[in-house]
Protein backbone atom coordinates (compact mmCIF):
# COMPACT_ATOMS: atom_id res chain seq x y z
CA UNK A 1 0.00 0.00 0.00
CA UNK A 2 1.53 3.02 -1.34
CA UNK A 3 -0.80 5.44 0.39
CA UNK A 4 -0.28 6.68 3.82
CA UNK A 5 -4.05 6.28 5.65
CA UNK A 6 -3.96 7.51 9.31
CA UNK A 7 -6.14 5.71 11.70
CA UNK A 8 -8.16 8.88 12.40
CA UNK A 9 -9.55 8.58 8.82
CA UNK A 10 -11.18 5.14 9.44
CA UNK A 11 -12.20 6.80 13.01
CA UNK A 12 -13.95 9.65 11.13
CA UNK A 13 -15.66 7.16 8.57
CA UNK A 14 -17.04 4.70 11.20
CA UNK A 15 -18.01 7.89 13.29
CA UNK A 16 -19.97 8.56 10.33
CA UNK A 17 -21.55 5.61 9.12
CA UNK A 18 -22.88 4.72 12.53
CA UNK A 19 -23.68 7.89 13.74
CA UNK A 20 -23.34 11.21 12.04
CA UNK A 21 -24.14 10.17 8.91
CA UNK A 22 -26.36 7.16 8.92
CA UNK A 23 -27.58 6.58 5.82
CA UNK A 24 -31.31 5.60 7.17
CA UNK A 25 -31.34 7.97 9.87
CA UNK A 26 -29.56 10.99 8.68
CA UNK A 27 -29.54 10.62 4.61
CA UNK A 28 -32.94 8.94 5.32
CA UNK A 29 -31.71 6.68 1.71
CA UNK A 30 -33.24 3.34 1.66
CA UNK A 31 -36.31 4.02 3.23
CA UNK A 32 -38.37 1.62 1.32
CA UNK A 33 -37.16 -1.21 2.38
CA UNK A 34 -36.02 -0.45 5.40
CA UNK A 35 -40.14 0.76 6.26
CA UNK A 36 -41.29 -2.31 4.47
CA UNK A 37 -39.37 -5.25 5.99
CA UNK A 38 -38.47 -3.88 9.84
CA UNK A 39 -41.77 -6.26 10.99
CA UNK A 40 -39.73 -8.56 12.62
CA UNK A 41 -35.71 -8.84 13.92
CA UNK A 42 -35.27 -11.76 11.64
CA UNK A 43 -36.34 -10.04 8.91
CA UNK A 44 -34.40 -6.94 9.48
CA UNK A 45 -31.46 -8.79 10.50
CA UNK A 46 -31.66 -10.32 6.43
CA UNK A 47 -32.22 -7.17 4.97
CA UNK A 48 -29.50 -5.74 7.17
CA UNK A 49 -26.79 -8.24 6.08
CA UNK A 50 -28.03 -8.85 2.67
CA UNK A 51 -27.71 -4.79 2.04
CA UNK A 52 -24.02 -4.68 4.34
CA UNK A 53 -22.63 -7.62 1.70
CA UNK A 54 -23.84 -5.41 -1.61
CA UNK A 55 -22.65 -2.18 0.01
CA UNK A 56 -19.14 -3.94 0.73
CA UNK A 57 -18.73 -5.32 -2.84
CA UNK A 58 -19.99 -2.73 -4.82
CA UNK A 59 -17.96 -0.34 -2.95
CA UNK A 60 -14.73 -2.12 -3.42
CA UNK A 61 -15.27 -2.71 -7.11
CA UNK A 62 -16.45 0.31 -7.68
CA UNK A 63 -13.16 1.69 -6.37
CA UNK A 64 -10.84 -0.64 -8.04
CA UNK A 65 -12.18 0.14 -11.60
CA UNK A 66 -13.04 3.76 -10.79
CA UNK A 67 -9.83 4.88 -13.16
CA UNK A 68 -10.81 3.05 -16.11
CA UNK A 69 -14.56 4.35 -15.89
CA UNK A 70 -15.38 7.45 -18.19
CA UNK A 71 -17.18 10.02 -16.38
CA UNK A 72 -19.94 10.52 -18.09
CA UNK A 73 -21.20 6.22 -17.97
CA UNK A 74 -20.26 5.85 -14.42
CA UNK A 75 -23.72 5.53 -13.15
CA UNK A 76 -24.42 2.86 -15.69
CA UNK A 77 -21.70 1.06 -14.44
CA UNK A 78 -21.85 1.55 -10.63
CA UNK A 79 -25.54 -0.02 -11.47
CA UNK A 80 -24.16 -2.74 -12.89
CA UNK A 81 -21.83 -3.58 -10.27
CA UNK A 82 -24.05 -3.27 -7.63
CA UNK A 83 -26.84 -5.59 -9.56
CA UNK A 84 -24.22 -8.22 -9.83
CA UNK A 85 -23.61 -7.92 -6.03
CA UNK A 86 -27.54 -8.05 -5.51
CA UNK A 87 -28.02 -10.76 -7.88
CA UNK A 88 -25.28 -13.13 -6.51
CA UNK A 89 -26.99 -12.42 -2.76
CA UNK A 90 -30.03 -12.84 -3.93
CA UNK A 91 -29.19 -16.19 -5.34
CA UNK A 92 -26.95 -17.01 -2.08
CA UNK A 93 -30.17 -16.64 -0.51
CA UNK A 94 -32.41 -18.66 -2.42
CA UNK A 95 -30.18 -21.43 -1.36
CA UNK A 96 -29.59 -21.46 1.79
CA UNK A 97 -32.21 -19.62 3.41
CA UNK A 98 -35.28 -20.01 1.28
CA UNK A 99 -37.85 -19.49 3.68
CA UNK A 100 -36.24 -16.15 4.88
CA UNK A 101 -35.77 -15.14 0.67
CA UNK A 102 -39.53 -15.77 0.30
CA UNK A 103 -40.23 -13.65 3.53
CA UNK A 104 -38.56 -10.66 2.05
CA UNK A 105 -39.66 -11.90 -1.43
CA UNK A 106 -39.39 -8.37 -4.20
CA UNK A 107 -37.21 -6.51 -1.25
CA UNK A 108 -34.05 -7.98 -1.95
CA UNK A 109 -33.73 -7.08 -5.71
CA UNK A 110 -34.93 -4.01 -4.44
CA UNK A 111 -31.55 -3.39 -2.92
CA UNK A 112 -30.29 -2.90 -6.35
CA UNK A 113 -32.46 0.77 -6.16
CA UNK A 114 -31.68 1.36 -2.64
CA UNK A 115 -30.30 5.28 -2.81
CA UNK A 116 -27.86 4.17 0.01
CA UNK A 117 -25.72 1.99 -1.80
CA UNK A 118 -25.58 3.94 -4.84
CA UNK A 119 -24.88 7.28 -3.01
CA UNK A 120 -21.96 6.05 -1.21
CA UNK A 121 -20.57 4.14 -4.49
CA UNK A 122 -20.82 8.08 -6.50
CA UNK A 123 -19.59 10.37 -3.30
CA UNK A 124 -17.43 8.01 -1.70
CA UNK A 125 -15.75 4.48 -3.22
CA UNK A 126 -15.57 6.70 -7.19
CA UNK A 127 -13.02 8.41 -5.60
CA UNK A 128 -11.04 7.06 -2.77
CA UNK A 129 -8.70 3.50 -3.19
CA UNK A 130 -10.80 0.41 -2.06
CA UNK A 131 -9.37 -0.18 1.23
CA UNK A 132 -11.16 2.50 2.36
CA UNK A 133 -13.81 2.80 0.13
CA UNK A 134 -14.22 -1.34 1.38
CA UNK A 135 -14.49 0.01 4.94
CA UNK A 136 -16.89 2.84 4.69
CA UNK A 137 -19.21 -0.10 3.02
CA UNK A 138 -18.41 -1.89 6.11
CA UNK A 139 -19.69 0.91 8.50
CA UNK A 140 -22.60 2.55 6.21
CA UNK A 141 -23.98 -1.27 6.21
CA UNK A 142 -23.46 -1.64 9.51
CA UNK A 143 -25.37 1.74 10.54
CA UNK A 144 -28.06 0.81 8.03
CA UNK A 145 -28.42 -2.94 9.53
CA UNK A 146 -28.38 -1.51 12.95
CA UNK A 147 -31.18 0.73 12.51
CA UNK A 148 -32.97 -1.91 10.78
CA UNK A 149 -32.49 -4.35 13.52
CA UNK A 150 -33.20 -1.96 16.05
CA UNK A 151 -36.45 -0.89 14.42
CA UNK A 152 -37.38 -4.78 13.72
CA UNK A 153 -37.16 -5.23 17.63
CA UNK A 154 -39.37 -2.40 18.69
CA UNK A 155 -41.91 -3.24 16.09
CA UNK A 156 -41.46 -6.69 17.25
CA UNK A 157 -42.51 -6.56 20.63
CA UNK A 158 -44.94 -3.95 20.77
CA UNK A 159 -46.80 -5.89 17.45
CA UNK A 160 -45.96 -9.50 18.84
CA UNK A 161 -44.40 -9.38 22.20
CA UNK A 162 -41.81 -11.83 21.27
CA UNK A 163 -37.65 -11.38 19.63
CA UNK A 164 -35.81 -13.14 16.74
CA UNK A 165 -39.39 -14.98 16.11
CA UNK A 166 -38.71 -17.53 12.80
CA UNK A 167 -34.61 -16.94 13.22
CA UNK A 168 -34.11 -20.45 12.01
CA UNK A 169 -35.57 -19.17 8.41
CA UNK A 170 -32.01 -16.70 8.63
CA UNK A 171 -29.74 -18.90 10.90
CA UNK A 172 -30.85 -22.89 10.40
CA UNK A 173 -32.64 -25.08 12.75
CA UNK A 174 -30.35 -24.38 15.40
CA UNK A 175 -31.86 -21.10 15.65
CA UNK A 176 -35.01 -21.54 16.77
CA UNK A 177 -34.46 -21.64 20.12
CA UNK A 178 -33.40 -17.92 19.79
CA UNK A 179 -36.97 -16.92 20.03
CA UNK A 180 -37.89 -14.96 23.50
CA UNK A 181 -41.37 -14.27 24.35
CA UNK A 182 -40.90 -10.90 26.10
CA UNK A 183 -44.88 -10.06 27.03
CA UNK A 184 -48.36 -12.23 27.05
CA UNK A 185 -50.27 -10.03 24.41
CA UNK A 186 -54.05 -10.89 24.45
CA UNK A 187 -54.10 -8.41 21.80
CA UNK A 188 -51.10 -7.73 20.00
CA UNK A 189 -51.04 -3.79 18.66
CA UNK A 190 -51.60 -4.28 14.81
CA UNK A 191 -50.27 -0.67 13.98
CA UNK A 192 -46.92 -1.83 15.11
CA UNK A 193 -46.31 -4.23 12.67
CA UNK A 194 -48.72 -2.64 9.59
CA UNK A 195 -46.59 0.24 7.17
CA UNK A 196 -47.77 3.16 9.95
CA UNK A 197 -46.23 1.50 12.76
CA UNK A 198 -43.01 1.81 10.72
CA UNK A 199 -43.09 5.44 10.19
CA UNK A 200 -44.28 6.31 13.60
CA UNK A 201 -41.43 4.23 14.60
CA UNK A 202 -38.87 5.57 12.46
CA UNK A 203 -39.85 9.13 13.05
CA UNK A 204 -39.41 8.30 16.81
CA UNK A 205 -36.00 7.10 16.22
CA UNK A 206 -34.79 10.09 14.82
CA UNK A 207 -36.31 12.28 17.04
CA UNK A 208 -34.15 10.35 20.08
CA UNK A 209 -31.01 10.53 17.93
CA UNK A 210 -31.46 14.43 17.66
CA UNK A 211 -32.07 14.52 21.14
CA UNK A 212 -29.08 12.48 22.11
CA UNK A 213 -27.14 14.67 19.60
CA UNK A 214 -28.15 17.96 21.05
CA UNK A 215 -27.60 16.98 24.47
CA UNK A 216 -24.07 16.32 23.48
CA UNK A 217 -23.74 19.54 21.73
CA UNK A 218 -25.10 21.38 24.53
CA UNK A 219 -22.70 19.59 27.07
CA UNK A 220 -19.89 20.53 24.98
CA UNK A 221 -20.85 23.91 25.03
CA UNK A 222 -20.93 24.18 28.76
CA UNK A 223 -17.51 22.71 28.81
CA UNK A 224 -15.49 25.60 30.74
CA UNK A 225 -13.77 27.80 27.84
CA UNK A 226 -10.13 28.47 28.64
CA UNK A 227 -9.85 32.37 29.88
CA UNK A 228 -9.89 34.45 27.16
CA UNK A 229 -7.08 36.21 25.89
CA UNK A 230 -7.18 39.82 25.44
CA UNK A 231 -5.65 40.92 22.12
CA UNK A 232 -4.67 44.02 21.03
CA UNK A 233 -5.61 45.36 17.96
CA UNK A 234 -5.15 48.99 17.73
CA UNK A 235 -1.66 50.44 17.32
CA UNK A 236 0.43 51.29 19.94
CA UNK B 1 -56.05 63.18 26.50
CA UNK B 2 -54.09 60.93 24.65
CA UNK B 3 -55.33 58.50 21.78
CA UNK B 4 -54.89 54.58 22.25
CA UNK B 5 -53.88 53.40 18.88
CA UNK B 6 -53.68 49.20 18.14
CA UNK B 7 -54.25 47.84 14.75
CA UNK B 8 -56.61 45.44 13.29
CA UNK B 9 -58.99 43.61 14.05
CA UNK B 10 -60.61 46.72 16.22
CA UNK B 11 -63.67 44.34 16.97
CA UNK B 12 -62.74 41.89 19.46
CA UNK B 13 -65.41 38.57 20.32
CA UNK B 14 -64.20 38.42 23.53
CA UNK B 15 -64.15 34.50 24.05
CA UNK B 16 -61.14 32.39 25.09
CA UNK B 17 -60.43 28.61 24.23
CA UNK B 18 -61.52 28.11 28.06
CA UNK B 19 -65.03 29.23 27.27
CA UNK B 20 -65.01 27.92 24.03
CA UNK B 21 -64.08 24.49 24.81
CA UNK B 22 -66.37 24.32 27.95
CA UNK B 23 -69.00 25.17 25.65
CA UNK B 24 -68.53 22.76 23.32
CA UNK B 25 -68.66 20.01 26.60
CA UNK B 26 -71.92 21.22 27.89
CA UNK B 27 -73.02 21.06 24.51
CA UNK B 28 -72.03 17.09 24.25
CA UNK B 29 -74.18 16.44 27.25
CA UNK B 30 -77.86 15.91 25.67
CA UNK B 31 -75.83 13.33 23.77
CA UNK B 32 -73.36 11.47 26.05
CA UNK B 33 -77.15 11.57 28.70
CA UNK B 34 -78.54 9.90 25.28
CA UNK B 35 -75.73 7.43 25.44
CA UNK B 36 -75.89 6.44 29.18
CA UNK B 37 -79.50 5.77 28.78
CA UNK B 38 -79.30 3.49 25.22
CA UNK B 39 -76.01 1.47 26.38
CA UNK B 40 -75.35 1.50 30.09
CA UNK B 41 -72.68 2.84 32.18
CA UNK B 42 -69.81 1.87 29.67
CA UNK B 43 -69.65 5.57 28.60
CA UNK B 44 -69.42 7.21 32.27
CA UNK B 45 -66.52 4.92 32.72
CA UNK B 46 -64.79 5.55 29.58
CA UNK B 47 -65.26 9.37 29.61
CA UNK B 48 -63.59 9.17 32.85
CA UNK B 49 -60.89 7.12 32.55
CA UNK B 50 -60.38 9.11 29.02
CA UNK B 51 -60.29 12.59 30.82
CA UNK B 52 -57.91 11.57 33.75
CA UNK B 53 -55.46 9.94 31.23
CA UNK B 54 -55.92 13.00 28.77
CA UNK B 55 -54.89 15.68 31.74
CA UNK B 56 -51.90 13.31 33.11
CA UNK B 57 -50.57 13.48 29.60
CA UNK B 58 -51.07 16.84 28.62
CA UNK B 59 -49.52 17.94 32.12
CA UNK B 60 -46.61 15.47 31.88
CA UNK B 61 -45.88 16.66 28.39
CA UNK B 62 -45.97 20.34 29.18
CA UNK B 63 -43.41 19.47 31.99
CA UNK B 64 -41.02 17.67 28.87
CA UNK B 65 -41.53 20.72 27.25
CA UNK B 66 -40.87 23.31 30.15
CA UNK B 67 -44.21 24.91 29.32
CA UNK B 68 -46.76 26.30 31.93
CA UNK B 69 -48.61 23.49 32.96
CA UNK B 70 -51.76 24.95 34.38
CA UNK B 71 -53.20 26.74 31.47
CA UNK B 72 -52.55 24.35 28.96
CA UNK B 73 -54.96 21.87 31.76
CA UNK B 74 -57.49 24.68 32.25
CA UNK B 75 -58.09 25.70 28.34
CA UNK B 76 -60.25 22.01 28.43
CA UNK B 77 -58.82 21.17 25.06
CA UNK B 78 -57.53 17.89 26.48
CA UNK B 79 -60.88 17.14 27.54
CA UNK B 80 -62.51 17.28 24.84
CA UNK B 81 -60.32 15.59 22.84
CA UNK B 82 -60.37 13.15 25.28
CA UNK B 83 -64.67 13.03 25.53
CA UNK B 84 -64.47 12.76 22.27
CA UNK B 85 -62.76 9.62 21.41
CA UNK B 86 -64.96 8.21 24.42
CA UNK B 87 -67.83 8.34 23.15
CA UNK B 88 -66.91 7.05 20.26
CA UNK B 89 -65.41 3.77 21.01
CA UNK B 90 -67.86 0.62 22.11
CA UNK B 91 -68.87 1.68 25.95
CA UNK B 92 -68.05 -1.84 27.17
CA UNK B 93 -64.48 -2.24 26.23
CA UNK B 94 -61.59 -2.86 28.62
CA UNK B 95 -59.90 0.42 30.02
CA UNK B 96 -56.78 -0.17 28.33
CA UNK B 97 -58.30 0.58 24.69
CA UNK B 98 -59.49 3.89 25.80
CA UNK B 99 -56.04 4.68 27.60
CA UNK B 100 -53.77 3.84 24.17
CA UNK B 101 -56.18 6.32 22.24
CA UNK B 102 -55.87 9.17 24.55
CA UNK B 103 -52.27 8.72 24.95
CA UNK B 104 -51.83 8.38 21.22
CA UNK B 105 -54.36 11.35 21.21
CA UNK B 106 -52.17 13.59 23.10
CA UNK B 107 -48.99 12.27 22.89
CA UNK B 108 -48.55 11.80 19.39
CA UNK B 109 -51.41 13.44 17.50
CA UNK B 110 -51.42 16.42 19.36
CA UNK B 111 -47.58 17.11 20.78
CA UNK B 112 -45.82 15.54 18.27
CA UNK B 113 -46.87 18.10 16.04
CA UNK B 114 -46.28 21.50 18.48
CA UNK B 115 -49.15 21.22 20.63
CA UNK B 116 -52.95 22.79 20.75
CA UNK B 117 -53.27 24.92 17.29
CA UNK B 118 -50.47 22.96 15.37
CA UNK B 119 -51.91 19.75 15.20
CA UNK B 120 -52.62 18.74 11.38
CA UNK B 121 -54.62 15.66 12.40
CA UNK B 122 -58.24 15.83 14.83
CA UNK B 123 -56.76 14.09 17.61
CA UNK B 124 -59.63 11.59 18.83
CA UNK B 125 -60.38 10.67 15.12
CA UNK B 126 -56.79 10.23 14.66
CA UNK B 127 -56.61 8.09 17.98
CA UNK B 128 -59.70 6.67 16.79
CA UNK B 129 -58.21 5.01 13.25
CA UNK B 130 -55.31 3.75 15.17
CA UNK B 131 -57.19 1.81 17.84
CA UNK B 132 -59.90 0.75 14.60
CA UNK B 133 -56.77 -0.43 12.93
CA UNK B 134 -54.67 -1.94 15.61
CA UNK B 135 -57.36 -3.63 17.40
CA UNK B 136 -60.76 -4.13 15.70
CA UNK B 137 -62.28 -6.40 17.97
CA UNK B 138 -62.63 -4.80 20.96
CA UNK B 139 -63.48 -1.34 18.78
CA UNK B 140 -66.13 -3.23 16.49
CA UNK B 141 -68.04 -4.63 20.65
CA UNK B 142 -70.84 -2.41 20.25
CA UNK B 143 -74.17 -4.08 22.42
CA UNK B 144 -77.04 -3.37 21.31
CA UNK B 145 -78.61 -0.55 22.64
CA UNK B 146 -81.12 -1.04 25.58
CA UNK B 147 -84.47 -1.90 24.65
CA UNK B 148 -88.10 -3.29 26.14
CA UNK B 149 -87.08 -6.47 27.03
CA UNK B 150 -83.58 -6.81 27.30
CA UNK B 151 -81.68 -4.35 29.84
CA UNK B 152 -77.93 -3.28 29.51
CA UNK B 153 -75.44 -4.24 32.06
CA UNK B 154 -76.36 -2.75 35.47
CA UNK B 155 -73.51 -0.49 36.99
CA UNK B 156 -71.23 -3.21 38.81
CA UNK B 157 -71.50 -5.80 35.44
CA UNK B 158 -70.16 -2.91 32.93
CA UNK B 159 -67.70 -1.75 35.49
CA UNK B 160 -66.32 -5.31 35.79
CA UNK B 161 -66.54 -5.11 31.79
CA UNK B 162 -64.50 -2.55 31.45
CA UNK B 163 -61.67 -3.35 33.90
CA UNK B 164 -61.50 -7.02 33.37
CA UNK B 165 -63.52 -8.00 30.45
CA UNK B 166 -65.63 -9.71 32.66
CA UNK B 167 -68.74 -9.57 34.54
CA UNK B 168 -69.03 -10.61 38.28
CA UNK B 169 -70.42 -13.69 37.36
CA UNK B 170 -67.45 -14.32 34.81
CA UNK B 171 -69.09 -13.75 31.44
CA UNK B 172 -67.47 -12.49 29.06
CA UNK B 173 -69.20 -9.56 26.86
CA UNK B 174 -69.87 -12.19 24.31
CA UNK B 175 -71.40 -14.51 27.08
CA UNK B 176 -73.46 -11.71 28.90
CA UNK B 177 -74.88 -10.54 25.64
CA UNK B 178 -76.47 -14.24 24.65
CA UNK B 179 -77.41 -14.55 28.36
CA UNK B 180 -78.91 -11.52 28.60
CA UNK B 181 -80.00 -11.38 25.06
CA UNK B 182 -81.95 -15.00 24.65
CA UNK B 183 -84.79 -14.67 23.28
CA UNK B 184 -85.13 -10.75 23.05
CA UNK B 185 -83.16 -9.84 20.15
CA UNK B 186 -81.38 -11.41 17.62
CA UNK B 187 -78.41 -13.37 18.89
CA UNK B 188 -76.04 -12.37 16.31
CA UNK B 189 -76.41 -8.81 16.40
CA UNK B 190 -73.42 -7.27 18.14
CA UNK B 191 -72.99 -4.49 16.11
CA UNK B 192 -74.24 -1.25 15.30
CA UNK B 193 -77.34 -0.49 12.68
CA UNK B 194 -74.89 -0.06 9.35
CA UNK B 195 -72.50 -2.71 10.52
CA UNK B 196 -75.85 -4.54 10.68
CA UNK B 197 -76.91 -3.42 7.08
CA UNK B 198 -73.45 -3.98 5.43
CA UNK B 199 -73.44 -7.84 6.62
CA UNK B 200 -77.21 -8.04 5.60
CA UNK B 201 -76.73 -6.53 2.42
CA UNK B 202 -73.42 -8.58 1.94
CA UNK B 203 -75.16 -11.84 2.51
CA UNK B 204 -77.98 -10.93 -0.67
CA UNK B 205 -80.87 -9.76 1.44
CA UNK B 206 -82.69 -6.71 0.72
CA UNK B 207 -82.40 -3.26 2.38
CA UNK B 208 -86.24 -3.60 2.98
CA UNK B 209 -85.85 -7.39 5.19
CA UNK B 210 -83.24 -5.51 6.86
CA UNK B 211 -84.71 -2.78 7.69
CA UNK B 212 -87.16 -5.27 9.49
CA UNK B 213 -84.70 -6.10 12.37
CA UNK B 214 -85.33 -5.11 16.03
CA UNK B 215 -81.88 -3.19 15.66
CA UNK B 216 -84.41 -0.56 13.42
CA UNK B 217 -87.01 1.33 14.70
CA UNK B 218 -88.95 4.73 13.67
CA UNK B 219 -86.32 6.58 11.90
CA UNK B 220 -83.22 4.80 12.15
CA UNK B 221 -81.59 2.90 13.99
CA UNK B 222 -83.06 1.86 17.61
CA UNK B 223 -81.33 4.06 20.18
CA UNK B 224 -78.57 5.22 18.22
CA UNK B 225 -81.33 7.42 16.06
CA UNK B 226 -81.86 9.15 19.78
CA UNK B 227 -78.57 9.96 20.41
CA UNK B 228 -78.03 11.18 17.65
CA UNK B 229 -80.59 13.74 17.58
CA UNK B 230 -78.88 14.48 21.24
CA UNK B 231 -76.28 15.56 19.68
CA UNK B 232 -77.97 17.31 17.29
CA UNK B 233 -79.50 19.19 19.53
CA UNK B 234 -76.14 20.18 21.05
CA UNK B 235 -74.83 21.25 18.06
CA UNK B 236 -77.86 23.46 17.58
CA UNK B 237 -76.80 24.93 20.95
CA UNK B 238 -73.23 25.51 19.56
CA UNK B 239 -74.70 27.56 16.80
CA UNK B 240 -76.52 29.25 19.13
CA UNK B 241 -73.74 30.52 21.16
CA UNK B 242 -71.84 31.11 17.71
CA UNK B 243 -69.09 29.02 18.81
CA UNK B 244 -69.54 26.91 15.53
CA UNK B 245 -70.67 28.31 12.03
CA UNK B 246 -73.63 26.82 9.66
CA UNK B 247 -70.91 26.17 6.84
CA UNK B 248 -69.66 23.09 8.29
CA UNK B 249 -72.42 20.96 9.84
CA UNK B 250 -75.03 21.92 6.89
CA UNK B 251 -72.47 20.92 4.16
CA UNK B 252 -71.43 17.82 6.08
CA UNK B 253 -74.99 16.67 6.23
CA UNK B 254 -76.31 17.92 2.78
CA UNK B 255 -73.82 15.99 1.28
CA UNK B 256 -74.13 13.11 2.74
CA UNK B 257 -78.17 13.44 2.40
CA UNK B 258 -77.40 13.91 -1.40
CA UNK B 259 -75.57 10.73 -1.57
CA UNK B 260 -78.30 9.06 -0.14
CA UNK B 261 -81.09 10.78 -2.32
CA UNK B 262 -79.51 9.86 -5.20
CA UNK B 263 -78.22 5.92 -3.97
CA UNK B 264 -82.00 5.56 -2.83
CA UNK B 265 -83.80 6.58 -6.31
CA UNK B 266 -80.91 5.01 -8.64
CA UNK B 267 -81.03 1.20 -6.20
CA UNK B 268 -83.27 1.97 -3.36
CA UNK B 269 -83.09 -1.94 -2.40
CA UNK B 270 -79.12 -1.96 -1.59
CA UNK B 271 -78.64 1.42 -0.93
CA UNK B 272 -79.96 3.11 2.75
CA UNK B 273 -81.76 5.98 2.62
CA UNK B 274 -80.89 9.75 4.17
CA UNK B 275 -82.39 9.16 7.68
CA UNK B 276 -80.35 5.51 8.01
CA UNK B 277 -77.30 7.07 6.84
CA UNK B 278 -77.83 10.32 9.20
CA UNK B 279 -79.07 9.43 12.23
CA UNK B 280 -77.35 5.65 12.68
CA UNK B 281 -73.97 6.23 12.86
CA UNK B 282 -71.50 9.37 13.89
CA UNK B 283 -72.91 11.56 11.23
CA UNK B 284 -74.47 14.10 14.09
CA UNK B 285 -71.31 13.67 15.98
CA UNK B 286 -69.09 14.25 12.81
CA UNK B 287 -70.70 17.41 11.74
CA UNK B 288 -71.52 19.31 14.75
CA UNK B 289 -68.49 18.32 17.05
CA UNK B 290 -65.87 16.47 15.29
CA UNK B 291 -65.55 18.77 11.62
CA UNK B 292 -65.81 21.50 13.23
CA UNK B 293 -62.47 21.65 15.13
CA UNK B 294 -61.35 24.84 14.45
CA UNK B 295 -57.42 23.60 14.57
CA UNK B 296 -57.75 20.98 11.85
CA UNK B 297 -60.58 22.53 9.77
CA UNK B 298 -60.52 24.66 6.78
CA UNK B 299 -60.69 28.69 7.64
CA UNK B 300 -62.69 30.79 5.31
CA UNK B 301 -66.24 29.99 5.20
CA UNK B 302 -65.91 28.48 1.61
CA UNK B 303 -63.54 26.39 2.60
CA UNK B 304 -65.28 25.24 5.70
CA UNK B 305 -67.92 24.38 2.81
CA UNK B 306 -65.50 22.63 0.65
CA UNK B 307 -63.93 21.03 3.53
CA UNK B 308 -66.99 19.56 5.32
CA UNK B 309 -68.42 18.58 1.74
CA UNK B 310 -65.61 16.16 1.26
CA UNK B 311 -66.01 15.04 4.54
CA UNK B 312 -69.44 14.31 3.61
CA UNK B 313 -68.86 12.59 0.40
CA UNK B 314 -65.84 10.45 1.56
CA UNK B 315 -68.64 9.27 4.40
CA UNK B 316 -70.93 8.04 1.93
CA UNK B 317 -68.29 6.72 -0.17
CA UNK B 318 -66.71 4.86 2.08
CA UNK B 319 -69.92 3.49 3.78
CA UNK B 320 -71.37 2.02 0.65
CA UNK B 321 -68.12 0.81 -1.05
CA UNK B 322 -65.60 0.58 1.51
CA UNK B 323 -64.90 -2.25 3.76
CA UNK B 324 -65.83 0.21 6.80
CA UNK B 325 -69.31 -0.04 8.14
CA UNK B 326 -68.81 3.39 9.02
CA UNK B 327 -66.42 6.14 7.93
CA UNK B 328 -66.28 9.49 9.76
CA UNK B 329 -62.80 8.90 11.27
CA UNK B 330 -60.86 7.96 7.92
CA UNK B 331 -63.01 10.95 6.05
CA UNK B 332 -62.47 13.30 8.87
CA UNK B 333 -58.61 12.40 8.41
CA UNK B 334 -58.61 12.95 4.87
CA UNK B 335 -60.26 16.10 4.79
CA UNK B 336 -58.14 17.11 7.12
CA UNK B 337 -54.90 16.31 4.62
CA UNK B 338 -56.99 18.54 2.24
CA UNK B 339 -56.69 21.67 4.46
CA UNK B 340 -53.47 23.11 4.07
CA UNK B 341 -54.71 22.99 -0.01
CA UNK B 342 -58.21 24.09 0.68
CA UNK B 343 -56.68 26.86 2.67
CA UNK B 344 -54.26 28.09 0.22
CA UNK B 345 -56.95 28.73 -2.81
CA UNK B 346 -59.71 29.72 -0.95
CA UNK B 347 -58.28 33.32 1.05
CA UNK B 348 -60.72 35.81 1.13
CA UNK B 349 -59.75 38.39 -0.99
CA UNK B 350 -57.95 41.55 1.08
CA UNK B 351 -60.17 44.58 1.33
CA UNK B 352 -58.88 47.21 -1.97
CA UNK B 353 -56.67 44.49 -3.81
CA UNK B 354 -58.26 42.27 -6.45
CA UNK B 355 -60.99 43.10 -8.81
CA UNK B 356 -64.73 43.46 -7.94
CA UNK B 357 -66.30 41.44 -10.41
Amino acid sequence: MSEVTTPSEYKTLARGGLWENNPALVQLLGLCPLLAVTGTVTNALGLGLATLLVLMGSNITVSLVRNWVPNEIRIPVFVIVIATFVTFVELMMHAFTYGLFTALGIFIPLIVTNCAIIGRAEAYASKNPWHKAGFDGLVMGSGFALVLILLGAMREIIGQGTLFDGAELLLGNWAAGLRIELIQFDYPMLLAVLPPGAFIGMGMMIAVKNIIDRQQREKAAKAPIEKAQRVRVTAQ
Amino acid sequence: MSFYIASSPHSHFNRTTQNIMQLVLFAMVPGVIAQLYFFGWGVLFQLTLAISVALLAEAAVMLLRDRPIKPALNDYSAVVTAALLAVSIPPLAPWWLIVVGTLFAILVVKHVFGGIGQNIFNPAMAAYVMLLISFPVQMTSWMPPALPGYTAPNFIDSLWLFLTTFTTDGYSLEQARLVELSGSLDAMVMATPLDYIKTELGQGYTLQETLQSDLFSIFAGAGWQWVNFAYLAGGLILLQQRVITWHIPTALLGTIGLGAIIGTIVAPDTLPGFNIHVLSGGAMLAAFFIATDPVSAATSNKGKIIYAALIGALIYIIRTWGGYPDAVAFAVLLANLCVPVIDQYTRPRVYGHGGAR
